[in-house]
């Protein structure tokens, strides 16, 4: 059921729409309106928004729910309430569940569990078979189904052959494909970034060139065949230079950021804490700083958590056989407030561009804006709150966050999906 | 200065003081078994678990042997016997091993920082005997003391380590010990196998053999593994031998008054001529011998045993 809403006093801020004033939002039957009637102001809820920022529901476009096959660690209701509670309004799956979502009956599951979720949730569907890497996986069924893109997350298409058949075929049902770039022939048993603090732990180290391989293979794929790549979780300053450069030349490529890549590099693994462990690795201070450099000048699109949940005993392991991964969509919006406003010096309402409208737009969402007539998804944060972060007392079902007992400033307030509040209080309501 | 830390698990963290408190205790140790009765009481009523969940011979009958002087009971198990091979973790295993009244553990684990992680699930004592490619603390400890006791004290000494470093937690540890002790140490070998990235160790880094030895007063072979080729770090045992291996004509290079180590298992032929692991400037088995005094020095201080209370003999 949807609310008649009236958010006053805050300062309303939606790129899309080139608005930061403070002012009103108005929401009636689910969507942004311009103005109320005499009987919908008369029975608006009001919610005073005073001292808050008002912006756009945020859009993730790399998450993890789990579903179907490994809910122990997530599922899409868990999920979607971390994205809540993390003003995220839009999330977009990755297919690497169990079974992997190849085909149009997985997708059916997803999007069915996905109606009973407190936020938009938006499937993609795998570049292959199984993951497998071997054979196309049936991309028009896939669309048809409701996939918002392809992507085998998790693994990297290796064959050339096979991924230029992918995005020249992906391309004739105008669905992007993002790939996880990753040269495993060069990251055998890699656990971390390959450099000084490998060589002193002793770990197997994963070089940044088996990503540029991949973001340069891609870069030429797109520019031959004019599909659209997107390149998942840039974790390297070269790949940064690569995806610029081609941008530069015209060349149909996107690239997304997390916020641990702009936040936290290799020197965090000190103590092989496994809330450290994810693919990509995190790197050096050089390429964090050309990531965040690469989110300034726009070689880079958007933030995506790429929120990987994994259960407190799949991660409770030697450093070498924990998973790969990290919880995001509580904490990225504190981070990047953090890592780009207050230390780099990002104007607010650009970094929320980046976190909205810019990954909407990537894939074509309806969302990312306050315009009227848009879906009344919106986010509403005190950007000056500072609260001690305890994952066990979040919304995901794991806890395997680097930033779990840490202080954050920047707390979600409200969250509205569609109308609906969602989230308040620091309590999920639906 | 009394030695205060439960845990041994790295080089890297101790200090050089702490260094040379090992090696003192190593010390008394070491002349306690050049006497007829070598076992002492110290840690008597004490169960030392070695827990080796990679394959390894030397370092397990040492760690037994340095125990058993010491007068604990010990037991010993390895992967292949142990439930691991069920799905046990090593949290599980660990944490029944210490239900079991085990008074210490030594781990030797094929993961880097196992023993770190263990040492936070464990409230008894941790003894790292080898993590992965990470550390592999007391064969550094006999190493620098087999140096002292051949070369007295070390700093400004040069030190080679020759062949796989990439891959070694032995050559790791000798770092840090021989870094910390003031010794100059130069890693050589195949470019794939000794990275520049070392050089943020303190250490240089050179592929150029003949250069190296030529001032070098320790000479430290590693094994060279066949895996290595497979994995093509290198082209094969063939080349390695012709561009690395030690031989009698590079010998020549080296001073005649410098000392041959090597950790074993020595491969004969491939990164030593087998006369020269036999020659007397190798002190290949006085370092087998010393590595019972360093293990009695270090399992007795992280029993909570002090330097200064080396016990004697039981007559």
């Amino acid at each position: 059921m949807s609310d008649t809403l009236w958010i006053k006093n805050g300062r309303v801020i939606d790129p899309a729409s080139k608005r930061d004033k403070v002012g009103e939002v108005l929401i009636a039957d689910g969507k942004i309106v311009a103005s109320f009637t005499a009987a919908q102001k008369k029975s608006a809820k009001v919610i005073d928004a005073k001292g808050l920022v008002v912006c756009p529901g945020l859009v993730d476009i790399h998450v993890h729910f789990r579903e179907p096959g490994q809910t122990h660690k997530e599922n899409i209701l868990t999920g979607s309430q971390a994205a809540a509670a993390g003003g995220f309004t839009t999330v977009v799956c990755m297919p690497n569940t169990s079974p992997v979502a190849d085909n149009a009956g997985t997708i059916e599951l997803i999007n069915n569990a996905a109606r009973k979720a407190a936020v938009h949730v938006y499937p993609t569907g795998c570049i292959t078979v199984g993951m497998k890497g071997q054979q196309l996986a049936p991309h028009g069924s896939l669309k048809k189904a409701g996939v918002v893109a392809i992507t085998d997350d998790g693994l990297c298409v290796e064959s050339n052959q096979l991924m230029r058949n992918a995005v020249e075929y992906a391309k004739m049902f105008d669905l992007p494909v993002l790939d996880h770039c990753q040269d495993e022939s060069l990251t055998k048993g890699a656990v971390m970034n390959e450099g000084t603090v490998s060589t002193r732990l002793g770990l197997k180290g994963w070089p940044h060139a088996a990503e540029d391989i991949i973001v340069a293979r891609n870069i030429i794929l797109s520019a031959y065949s004019g599909a659209h790549i997107h390149m998942q979780h840039i974790s390297s300053a070269m790949s940064v230079e690569l995806v610029r450069r081609a941008k530069r030349d015209g060349i149909n490529v996107t690239a997304e950021a997390t916020p641990h890549h702009i936040a936290l590099t290799e020197e965090s693994l000190g103590t092989y804490d496994t809330n450290f462990k994810m693919n990509p690795p995190l790197r050096t201070e050089k390429d964090r700083k050309a990531i965040i450099a690469g989110l300034r000048d726009g070689a880079l699109d958007c933030i995506g958590t790429d929120h990987a949940p994994h259960a407190p005993d799949e991660k409770d392991k030697e450093f070498d056989y924990a998973p790969n991964g990290i919880t995001g969509l509580e904490t990225a919006l504190p981070v990047c407030l953090d890592v780009l406003v207050k230390q780099n010096k990002f104007k607010l309402p650009f970094v929320i561009d980046l976190m909205t409208r810019k990954a909407a737009n990537l894939l074509k969402l309806p969302a990312g804006t306050l315009a009227p007539g848009a879906s009344a998804d919106v986010c509403i944060f005190d950007p000056n709150e500072t609260w001690l972060y305890d994952a066990k007392k979040g919304f995901s079902k794991s806890l395997n966050s680097p930033w779990s007992g840490q202080k954050l400033t920047g707390r979600v307030k409200t969250t509205i999906v569609a109308g609906r509040i969602v989230f308040q209080g620091g309590k999920i309501v639906m | 200065m009394p030695w205060h830390r439960k845990h041994f698990l790295t080089i890297e963290d101790l200090s050089r003081a702490e260094i040379e408190q090992v090696l003192a205790t190593a010390g008394a140790f070491r002349r306690i078994l050049d006497r007829k009765v070598k076992k002492v009481p110290a840690l008597r009523g004490k169960t030392i678990v070695n827990l080796f969940l990679e394959p390894s011979t030397r370092t397990r009958i040492s760690f037994e042997m340095a125990a058993k002087l010491l007068s604990a009971d010990t037991i010993s198990f390895d992967a292949a016997s142990s439930s691991t091979t069920k799905g046990e973790t090593l949290r599980d295993t660990a944490q029944n091993i210490q239900a079991l009244n085990a008074d210490m553990i030594v781990l030797r684990h094929s993961a880097s920082g196992s023993p770190l992680y263990l040492s936070r699930v464990l409230g008894i004592p941790v003894v790292n005997a080898g993590d992965g490619a990470h550390e592999h603390p007391t064969q550094a400890l006999l190493d620098v003391f087999t140096m002292r006791e051949k070369l007295g004290s070390l700093k400004g000494r040069k030190v080679v380590i020759l062949g796989d470093i990439l891959f070694s937690r032995v050559a790791r540890s000798n770092i840090h010990a021989l870094t910390k002790l003031g010794a100059d140490v130069t890693i050589v070998g195949p470019s794939t196998l000794v990275p520049h990235w070392f050089e943020a160790l303190g250490v240089k880094v050179s592929h150029n053999l003949r250069s190296a030895l030529g001032d070098a007063d320790v000479v430290m072979l590693l094994r060279i593994q066949h895996e290595r080729q497979a994995a093509g770090h290198f082209p094969s045992v063939g080349e390695y031998t012709g561009m690395f291996g030690l031989n009698k004509t590079r010998a020549e290079w080296i001073k005649p008054d410098a000392i041959i180590m090597h950790p074993g298992p020595i491969n004969r032929g491939v990164e030593i001529d087998s006369d020269l692991a036999d020659s007397p400037r190798s002190v290949i088995l006085q370092q087998v011998t010393n590595g019972i005094a360093v293990r009695m020095a270090v399992l007795y201080l992280c029993a909570g045993g002090q330097p200064e209370h080396v016990t004697t003999p039981l007559e």
